[in-house]
């Protein structure tokens, strides 16, 4: 099978080959290789560890969803759309807390482009037109690794034809993987990110004056060099990563950043995007947008979505012990969330939903094992850019899907609900 | 079975003007009074009342990647709430409007189709899924095409086989509905900061110019009879002295014919008809085109009209974005899509003391004045020049003269010599505000069974508690404005959806797709896609939508 397309980072590389008597993947990364072959799964439904059938887990699922004043759904980035939107009707329904991946990595981006909007373009248009790229605070060698070859690094564009024609910058506390491929590596302190981006936009509105002769561990000389290659790039993209939103500034860095992309564009033309993780995170943001108004951070609990990330992200909702079950899906909170917001979890029924089992499997309650998009059920994914693609089933499977459990939950809890 | 007794039906594309009427609805159909039984059938008692078809939006930004943008970016934008969980979904939105709130308030309005009027072809997938979201109306999307490489490849070459092939075959894989340009060639340029300024500009990097790329589109869309024309946001938008393009572009159009409809709709025409040579010396350049438009038989309009208060620009015209972005000094979002085209969105709002805006206030009632009312249809281009909650005001703005003179009264006096908006006598009647809103836009559209009450139309319908027969509609503005802000019933495909301005039923319309693909061979541009295709960031096998994607597709197809 041709066109096979991986749902592992956000790369969502869509020009995969299955051999189906091999059972294997041909062209993915090694990351995207492992996604197809065989892992340990979680064999059946269970409640308390004991396995029952899919309709007795989600008949308890939904009594225990009806049951909660306030449950929190949380996860999402790595399942198709079509579970995600159900899995907003039904935090819509139970007046709960619906938060995404993202609100623990990429969400201080969405808080950005609140403040300042986002001039971005597709990976096609940076693999076509960039003769400069800058990953800042963003490793897609080992994050995303194939991202360089068919989008940016050495992708071969129709006005940038290849390695030679396009200038390669990483940013980084580090010198990373991508750092080692880069023609330009700038390293700097961790946490100078903002002063750094504004020494920038100072020596490129040409009051380069102000810079001191050092920022953030680089010197100003190669500040000015880098901001020429800026100013003089046909068409430049940063691409920036968790290096930014996750360090001192977070938000604050990207809109720093957003602004020195605008007073580029005057003179010449410039985009920035964000590297994001998981095949589908951008999925998990869009559909609960067209659908309730917002990306994360979402509180039903009135009746109507209530966006506040201080406040309704899942962090904060488990620290604050303000919701009475949690629905996991496609996510494992427990290996990434803080101690304090785990001790939450293992204290309310928690419901799973998860191909594989990992760290929150362990202190379900309820746990439903569910079909692996892109390999045994097909759905709708975005690719990092937003690029929508229609991730494919290649193989045979007798796992229920996300949207076909969620929907089984949803009209459970609407009868229970009344 | 639905018998809607003693309305006073006002049905412009039969040519029934407030006449006392029974309509019968069978299978979501109108038909016969003999077709159905009467004792079976659920009767609404509408005399007195106003009977027409269900509104036709033929152009707002309501699906896709835009205005989920436009929604991410203006958490403001979702404080209000509209609806609260319960029987419905719960809405919020002020003027950018959550998917079921699109669905709700057309709905609430008497409003039964709406058309998403830009969607870059790569992304049709999102913009169906929105589409997918938007309950109670009948839907489709426009695709976009002037700013595309392969398109101007096919022009450079002079290969009229091959643009028809490629336009078949575009609507085909985005399920699109017609040929959408936006821009022609300014788009591309932007990809390197410019513009195009003139129809005969090159375009950067290619041997065509925005004129040729106009005319082979609209010989290629005339050529594959596809139902809609060629759908034109001009160039120069939203530049004063651009009216004069606009006029050029619209003259494109000579020399094309089509029985049926117009052979090239030039949109929200108040982002385009802008006299002056700078914002400090702007006029309005409305009387201007409406005499051109009113001269020729194959050309169409809609308005764009301005409403006073908030607003999300939002188009594919990323250059013009980005100008108004520096302008006013807004957010401001980008999105360059690969070898296709470009997008931007800002936010604006529209305030009446402000001359600017109270120019652009003025110029789309001229335009909706001037121009013929077989010509023009009434839109305010949503989210760019204001919610599309606010018809009502525009048609009732239209209607009365009274009613302008007081809101006149309100804006930047700037206006007042600016443009002919105080000196304009017309008040256009209910049969032809009618029109502009249902059967006209139905028409401009190629929808056969939308937008009138014949036999054999859809059964989408809107009720309203005014009586024509005694309502001065020049006077009773407040009245009119009141009475179509929420029809007293919505009836969507033969079913009840609103009654007494409140929802009863939630319903999903179809998506309406063109399939032109055995118009054109389309192996003709099979290698040239092909070739193309290593330029794009997905397979050419991944492209595209199918329609078992799609929740209710409704397939139209071009023989
Ligand atoms: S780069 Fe990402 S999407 Fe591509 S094959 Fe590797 S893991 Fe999969
Ligand atoms: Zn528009």
């Amino acid at each position: 099978m041709e066109d096979v397309i991986c749902t592992f980072c956000g790369s969502v590389c869509d020009d995969g080959e299955f051999d189906t008597e091999k059972k294997k993947v041909k062209k993915f990364c090694r990351l995207g290789s492992s996604k197809f072959a065989e892992k340990q799964r979680i064999k059946a439904p269970m409640i308390d560890g004991k396995e029952v059938s899919y309709e007795t887990a989600i008949e308890k699922a939904a009594e225990i969803l009806a049951n909660a004043k306030k449950p929190l759904l949380y996860g999402w980035a790595s399942t198709a759309n079509e579970a995600i939107r159900v899995g907003v009707l039904l935090a819509e329904k139970l007046g709960g807390v619906y938060d995404q991946c993202a609100s623990v990595c990429h969400a201080p981006g969405t808080l950005a482009v609140i403040e300042e909007g986002l001039p971005g373009a597709t990976l096609g248009s940076i693999k076509n037109r960039a003769d400069v790229v800058i990953f800042w605070g963003a490793n897609p060698a080992e994050a995303h690794p194939r991202h360089g070859l068919r989008y940016s690094i050495s992708a071969k564009g129709l006005l940038v034809k290849d390695r030679k024609q396009r200038k390669v910058v990483v940013v980084d506390v580090r010198p990373t993987k991508t750092a080692k491929m880069a023609d330009m590596f700038v390293q700097i302190k961790p946490g100078y990110d903002y002063a750094i981006i504004s020494a920038l936009r100072a020596i490129i509105s040409g009051n380069a004056e102000v810079v001191p002769s050092e920022v953030g561990g680089v010197a100003k000389e190669k500040l000015i060099e880098l901001a020429e290659i800026m100013k003089k790039a046909k068409y430049g993209a940063i691409l920036y990563g968790l290096g930014v939103t996750q360090s001192r500034g977070r938000d604050r860095n990207v809109e720093n950043a957003i602004k020195l992309i605008q007073l580029l564009n005057r003179t010449t033309r410039w985009v920035i995007w964000p590297m994001r993780g998981h095949y589908n995170v951008v999925g998990a943001g869009e559909v609960p947008a067209w659908e309730v108004g917002y990306q994360y951070a979402i509180d039903f609990s009135r009746g109507y979505p209530r966006f506040s990330p201080a406040e309704f992200s899942a962090v904060e909702v488990l620290k604050r012990k303000d919701c009475d079950a949690a629905l996991i899906v496609a996510s494992d909170p427990v290996a990434h969330f803080p101690k304090i917001a785990v001790k939450h979890l293992k204290q309310i029924p928690v419901i799973q939903i998860d191909p594989y089992p990992n760290m929150t499997t362990l202190l379900a309650k309820v746990v439903i094992p569910s079909a692996v998009y892109g390999i045994e059920a097909e759905g709708t994914a975005y690719r990092m850019d937003c690029i929508p693609l229609r991730v494919k089933k290649i193989i045979e499977t007798s796992y229920w899907t996300d949207e076909k459990i969620l929907e089984e939950i949803l009209k459970r809890v609407e009868k229970l609900k009344g | 079975m639905l018998w809607i007794r003693n309305g006073i039906v006002v049905d412009p594309k039969n040519k029934i003007n407030a006449e006392k009427m029974d309509i019968f609805i069978k299978n979501g159909k109108i038909v016969e009074e003999n077709e159905v039984k009467k004792e079976e059938c659920k009767v609404i008692d509408a005399s007195g009342k106003l009977v027409v078809a269900g509104g036709v939006d033929m152009h707002a930004h309501i699906a896709g990647s835009k205005i989920n943008t436009g929604r991410t970016m203006r958490p403001e934008e979702m404080r209000v709430v509209r609806n609260i969980a319960g029987k419905f979904r719960a809405t919020v939105g002020r003027v950018l409007l959550t998917a079921p709130a699109i669905g709700y308030e057309y709905a609430k309005m008497g409003y039964t189709t709406s058309f998403e009027a830009a969607q870059p072809p790569i992304g049709a997938l999102h913009t169906h899924e929105e589409l997918d979201a938007i309950p109670m109306i009948d839907k489709a999307a426009l695709p976009v095409f002037g700013n595309w490489h392969l398109v101007f490849k096919c022009i450079e070459e002079k290969n009229m086989e091959k643009l028809k092939a490629l336009v078949a075959w575009a609507i085909e894989r985005s399920k699109g509905f017609g040929v959408k340009v936006v821009n022609p060639g300014g788009v591309e340029a932007w990809m390197y900061g410019g513009n195009v300024k003139s129809l005969d500009d090159q375009v950067p990097g290619f041997n065509v110019t925005p004129r040729e790329i106009i005319t082979w589109l609209i010989k290629a869309n005339e050529e594959l009879g596809l139902p809609h024309s060629v759908h034109l946001h001009c160039n120069n938008l939203g530049v004063p002295g651009n009216y004069q393009t606009t006029i050029e572009s619209i003259k494109l159009a000579k020399g094309f014919s089509n029985a049926k409809r117009q052979v090239l709709h030039v949109t929200h025409v108040q982002f385009n008809a802008y006299a002056g040579s700078s914002w400090r010396d702007a006029g309005s350049g409305a009387a201007e085109i409406a005499k051109v438009v009113n001269s020729m038989d194959n050309v169409t309009i809609d308005m764009g009209q301005p409403i006073f208060g908030h607003a999300t620009a939002m188009t594919g015209d990323a250059p013009f974005q980005f100008s108004l972005h520096k302008l006013i000094g807004a957010r401001w979002s980008n999105k360059d899509t690969e070898v296709e085209t470009g997008a931007g969105i800002v936010p604006i709002g529209y305030l009446p003391n402000n001359p600017v805006h109270a120019l652009q206030w003025a110029i789309g009632l001229e335009l909706g004045l001037l121009v013929d009312s077989n010509k023009v249809a009434l839109t305010t281009d949503y989210p760019n020049g204001g919610p599309f909650t606010e018809y009502p005001y525009v048609m009732a703005m239209l209607m009365s003269k009274k009613m302008r003179e007081g809101e006149l009264s309100k804006v930047n006096a700037y206006v007042q010599k600016a443009t002919g908006l105080a000196s304009i006598d017309v008040e256009k009647t209910l049969y032809e505000v009618i029109h502009m809103t249902r059967s006209l836009p139905a028409k401009i559209l190629g929808l056969e069974n939308k937008g009138h009450l014949g036999i054999g139309a859809d059964a989408d319908i809107a009720i309203y508690n005014l009586n024509p027969l005694e309502t001065d509609t020049s006077k009773e503005f407040e009245k009119v404005y009141k009475m179509f802000k929420s029809a007293e019933y919505t009836i969507k495909g033969g079913e009840i959806i609103v009654k007494g301005g409140e929802l009863v039923k939630e319903v999903y319309g179809r998506t309406f797709w063109v399939d032109a693909t055995k118009k054109a061979d389309i192996q003709a541009v099979m290698p040239d896609i092909r070739e193309y295709f290593n330029y794009y960031s997905v397979q050419l096998g991944n492209y595209g939508v199918e329609e078992r994607w799609i929740k209710k597709p409704a397939r139209i197809e071009v023989v």
